[in-house]
């Protein structure tokens, strides 16, 4: 997964979705190590400072748990992630939904679009 | 905890030209800061105090509280805009004088580097292009275990994946007590690295800022700087 940064931004707050997808997505899954903060700054070509804050914030959030010894890694708390995952969920369909109000469907013609869609793509 | 590099009311004239008036700025350990302006606006001039080449004029500069001379000179691994190599030196008898002359020098990582960056510790200066020698320096300043890093225009004469590597490296030599100061006009392609920005035109500080309170309103630190020296 690219580390694609958008310019007008904060770029630990990009950092921390972007992290958020890879755990959510089974990049990094649950129970498993992290790489170290160097390391995933390298990665993304971003300052350490800044990539340590956005694991800060992934530490707050409860995804991502530090160990004094060992470094960090990603939760087991099956839980923790489906709520993430939810969470993340309904900022897209919110998103989506304020984007067709302006282009001025309601609510029925909107469902019926993505009914009408998702039996196209099944086919 | 003292600041890195502080300045109070710091004016230097040249003649009857003021190079920068009335400089108060203060930057703390453990950050990458832009030290960002249009040509001719002071950086240069700012780097050189820092690094005792010229003397205010009037206030004052200090590096971790003290003034500018052999002391800081220990802890400042200095950039300079231009090329000060001897062209009859090969790059390994330049690692060795710069072993000699600072203590925080360390060899191994020099070599390491421009293993990376294919250029052959046998080669002479001479031969060079002028891109690979502003490498070469690039890596003997990086070499060093210093408190500050001041680094004049060090992406101007390089191609874009050289840039890359480059940052790649200020990043990955960065010792989070340290601060790397960077000016250029070359925004955008360094702002991703940047924790702190100070925007200088005509040798007053217009701007100093977090990164990411700019961004927070909405805007690009390369946006901000076209906006603010809008020509």
């Amino acid at each position: 997964m690219p580390w694609d940064l958008k310019p007008d931004r904060p770029i630990y707050t990009q950092l921390v979705e972007h992290i958020e997808l890879m755990i959510l997505s089974g990049v990094y899954p649950p129970g498993s190590k992290l790489p170290s903060v160097r390391d995933l700054a390298k990665e993304a070509s971003v300052n350490p400072n800044t990539m340590q804050r956005a694991l800060s914030k992934l530490e707050e959030d409860g995804l991502v748990i530090t160990h004094r010894t060992s470094g960090r890694s990603i939760t087991e708390d099956s839980e923790m992630i489906k709520k993430a995952k939810t969470r993340i969920a309904r900022e897209q369909v919110l998103e989506f939904l304020e984007k067709m109000q302006k282009l001025g469907f309601d609510q029925k013609e909107i469902l019926s679009i993505i009914t009408g869609m998702i039996e196209e793509v099944r086919g | 905890m003292t600041p890195i590099l502080e300045c109070n009311g710091l004016t230097k004239a040249f003649g009857h030209k003021k190079a920068l008036s009335d400089v108060n700025l203060k930057i703390d350990h453990g950050q990458i800061v832009g030290l960002l302006g249009p040509n001719g606006s002071g950086k240069t001039t700012l780097i050189k105090l820092a690094n005792a080449l010229l003397t205010p004029s009037a206030g004052e500069i200090r590096i971790s509280g003290m003034t500018p001379g052999l002391s800081t000179k220990k802890i400042i691994s200095y950039l300079p805009e231009r090329n000060y190599l001897n062209d009859w030196m090969r790059v390994h008898d330049i690692i060795g004088l710069f072993s000699d002359f600072y203590e925080d020098f360390k060899p191994e990582k020099a070599y390491d580097m421009l293993k990376r960056l294919d250029i052959s510790a046998s080669d002479r200066l001479k031969t060079l292009s002028k891109g690979t020698k502003e490498k070469v320096q690039l890596v003997l300043v990086m070499s060093r275990e210093a408190e500050l890093y001041l680094l004049d225009e060090p992406i101007g004469g390089v191609d874009p994946a050289a840039r890359d590597y480059i940052l790649e490296t200020i990043i990955s030599n960065y010792n989070p007590e340290a601060t790397v100061i960077i000016s250029t006009h070359l925004i955008s392609d360094i702002e991703k690295v940047l924790d702190y920005v100070v925007f200088i035109n005509e040798g007053r500080v217009v701007l100093s800022s977090s990164v990411d309170d700019i961004r927070e309103q909405g805007k690009s630190v390369d946006g901000l700087f076209r906006e603010v020296f809008r020509c």
